[in-house]
């Protein structure tokens, strides 16, 4: 499963939770159902600027035009997530987001000399 | 490999001892052979140093359209185009399959690609060397696919559960690539005498960028041993490039084309091929931006990049317009 | 005249295998990677679609050439394809709108061809047709989504339309061939495509915020193979490059 929103990769990047930032199309996750009569199953993540387009970018990144496929998408800032590690309460009421870290992210500098 | 040298965060490994509860756990679990998910709780050097590897690994991808791209146009029939379109289209998705584990762990696609434009992140040296004949689609499916299938394949194993399941994916639709170049290769190699001299040519220039792509050796790295404690690097780099050339040596001999190393030899003893290294400032001039290709491949992925701004914005602006349509509407 | 199956085969032919060059050219440069990857699957379907009529022209023909030597071993004034698919990619815009007004003259070609006397053309057709509407579906929402997007969106498209405009008319004019093929219950005549075409035209420019040309002046010389465009002969050049100089080699 993909993250709801990029997290914060560096200050110019912050948006709200939730939301796209002004030139990114938002990260959709995609849910395929094959001929076999089998549910809806996770295949992966893609971007794209509404719905529509979503389910069209699928169809072309996922079943490469397999007929007869259903398709399911929803952005992935929609999903409510349990956090597998955690004892106590199953779902923690405020928790929206897929992923959650342990710090915010900062790109290294020596990252150029990899 | 399409991550090559990746520093690794972090001064040496540290015992199970040394560790704090939390990181105690989690690398237990490595350990065990279980899966990190991007919710679960990671030390801050397996983040960094898996965003490198995996953007590196997704921008290869990327890059690496363009000299295949080159002869799509040019393909001598319509069979072997719309198979190699099918391949360059393949590299798109793995790069996207790729892009998308990254994002789990913090990072926007957007901003690794800006980080990929300004040179900040690099990309696998071997997409920096020109694609000058058809011979060379045959080269580089069978040689620089067939390395890459090395490394691909042991990291479906990785620890990071997205990382691991984009590998599954890659490697389940990667398994025509380096046949389709060997095929290319074979039909080359016994075809007329301008068609052998392009096959020879081609593994000639190919041969050495191919054995760079697995990195210097790096068995004595600190940053080699974080990442394989930690289960992101499966093999050293000597490994993955003694099974190469152990591969790749006899599938020469059977095309009937001479790998350009007089000191290629199967040696009993040991039971691997020795083989000649390449030339390793060659390798870091590439890493610094001085391939043959380096400023061609950049220059093409700005452009495409910049030039496309209008389009990604307007479909965007389309979609909040018909949002805000719909919500007036109701 | 040659025989005029061969004929609107090879136009049916040229029109998907210099369509899909010109897609295939955006291969790893498109602006954003989904988009990327569909190109690939348009040009994809196209280069089928290509091998199946240009097989049977072959066929039709009987001098023992196959879709191959009919796609690279043909000079510029043996092509019949209409001029609008040879234009250059331009932006992406242009490149959408060729591909949007080629996909909706295309669907109404198709839809009639399945119910062609003649069965391989029939069946052609039906495969095509599955794939060709799901590309204009495709190109429908992008010409509408970079229509009504932003004011630079909106003008390259205007600019785009404009620029395109003056080549749909070749795509609805019946000639001889095309009058052989209605006398054989082969294929329709172009002519009776044209209403339809229009009418979802205007609908799609409408919500594109786009507005039609006022001149309904055609180019023609592409499907007759009279005079094509300077843009044809320096794709064949490159498209035909590998077989015109090692003519002895398979590949």
């Amino acid at each position: 499963m993909s993250s709801p929103e990029s997290g914060s990769y560096d200050a110019t990047e912050a948006a709200p939770h939730g939301k796209p930032r002004a030139t990114e199309w938002p990260l959709w996750e995609v849910f395929i159902r094959g001929q076999h009569g089998l549910s809806h199953r996770h295949v992966g993540s893609l971007h794209a600027a509404d719905a529509e387009s979503a389910i069209k970018n699928a169809r072309d990144v996922y079943t490469r035009r397999n007929e007869g496929v259903s398709i399911w998408v929803v952005e992935a800032a929609a999903i409510a997530a349990s956090s597998p590690e955690e004892k106590g309460p199953l779902y923690e009421p405020s928790n929206d987001k897929v992923y959650r870290h342990p710090t915010f992210f900062n790109i290294p500098d020596d990252v150029g000399a990899m | 490999m399409y991550a090559q040298m990746i520093k690794s965060t972090g001064k040496g490994v540290k015992s199970l001892d040394e560790m704090e509860p939390e990181e105690r756990a989690f690398q237990e679990r490595i350990n065990a052979g279980g899966k990190i998910e991007p919710k679960d709780w990671m030390p801050d050097g397996y983040r960094k140093t898996l965003i490198r590897q995996i953007g590196q690994h997704a921008h290869s991808e990327i890059v690496g359209q363009l000299p295949e791209g080159n002869w799509i146009t040019r393909a001598p029939t319509l069979e072997r185009k719309a198979i190699l379109l099918a391949k360059v289209q393949d590299e798109a998705g793995h790069g996207l399959y790729l892009y998308c584990a990254a994002e789990t762990l913090g990072v926007s696609r957007d901003q690794l690609t800006r980080d990929l434009l300004s040179g900040k992140m690099k990309y696998s040296s071997i997409f920096n060397y020109p694609t000058l004949t058809w011979a060379d689609m045959g080269a580089v499916g069978w040689l620089v696919d067939g390395a890459a299938i090395m490394n691909q394949v042991p990291l479906q194993r990785t620890s990071y559960g997205p990382y691991a399941r984009a590998m599954v994916r890659i490697c389940k639709e990667e398994s025509f690539h380096q046949r389709q170049g060997f095929d290319i290769m074979m039909k080359m190699a016994n075809g007329t005498e301008a068609q052998r001299k392009m096959a020879q040519d081609a593994l000639n220039r190919f041969w050495y960028p191919s054995l760079m792509m697995f990195g210097p050796s790096d068995k004595d790295s600190v940053h080699s041993a974080q990442s394989m404690a930690w289960k992101i690097k499966m093999n050293t780099n000597d490994e993955l490039r003694q099974k190469f050339v152990d591969q790749t040596a006899p599938q020469a001999a059977y095309l009937g084309l001479t790998i350009p190393d007089e000191h290629l030899e199967w040696n009993e003893e040991r039971g691997h091929y020795d083989f000649s290294e390449p030339d390793w400032d060659e390798f870091f001039d590439v890493l610094q931006g001085n391939g043959p290709c380096s400023v061609d491949r950049m220059e093409a992925r700005n452009k495409a990049w910049d030039e496309g701004r209008w389009v990604r914005e307007g479909l965007l602006a389309h979609a909040e317009k018909k949002r805000a349509r719909k919500m007036a509407a109701e | 005249m040659t025989d005029p199956l061969f004929e609107f085969l090879c136009r049916m032919g040229d029109n998907t295998l210099v369509l899909g060059h010109r897609v295939s050219e955006w291969c790893g440069v498109a602006p954003v990677l989904e988009e990327d990857i569909a190109l690939a699957n348009t040009a994809l379907d196209l280069i089928g679609q290509t091998t199946l009529w240009l097989n049977l022209a072959g066929e039709v023909e009987g001098k023992s050439r196959d879709a191959d030597a009919l796609a690279f071993r043909r000079d510029v004034w043996e092509f019949r394809n209409v001029l609008l698919v040879e234009q250059p990619n331009g932006d992406f815009g242009q490149t959408m709108m060729r591909q949007f007004l080629f996909d909706l003259w295309h669907k109404g070609m198709l839809t009639a061809l399945q119910d062609s006397s003649h069965d391989q053309i029939a069946a052609i057709a039906e495969k095509s047709l599955k794939e060709v509407t799901y590309h204009l579906e495709r190109t429908t929402d992008t010409v509408i989504g970079l229509g009504d997007g932003t004011d630079e969106s909106h003008a390259r498209m205007q600019k785009a339309l404009d620029r395109l405009y003056p080549f749909v008319g070749e795509m609805f004019v019946a000639d001889d061939v095309d009058g052989a093929m209605v006398a054989h219950g082969i294929a329709p005549d172009p002519a009776h495509l044209r209403p339809e075409f229009d009418a979802t035209l205007d609908e799609v420019l409408s919500n594109a915020t786009l507005v039609k040309p006022d001149s309904e002046f055609a180019h023609k010389g592409g499907k007759s193979g009279q005079r094509h465009s300077e843009h044809l002969g320096h794709m064949l050049s490159q498209m035909q490059w590998l077989q015109r100089a090692y003519p002895d080699a398979t590949w």
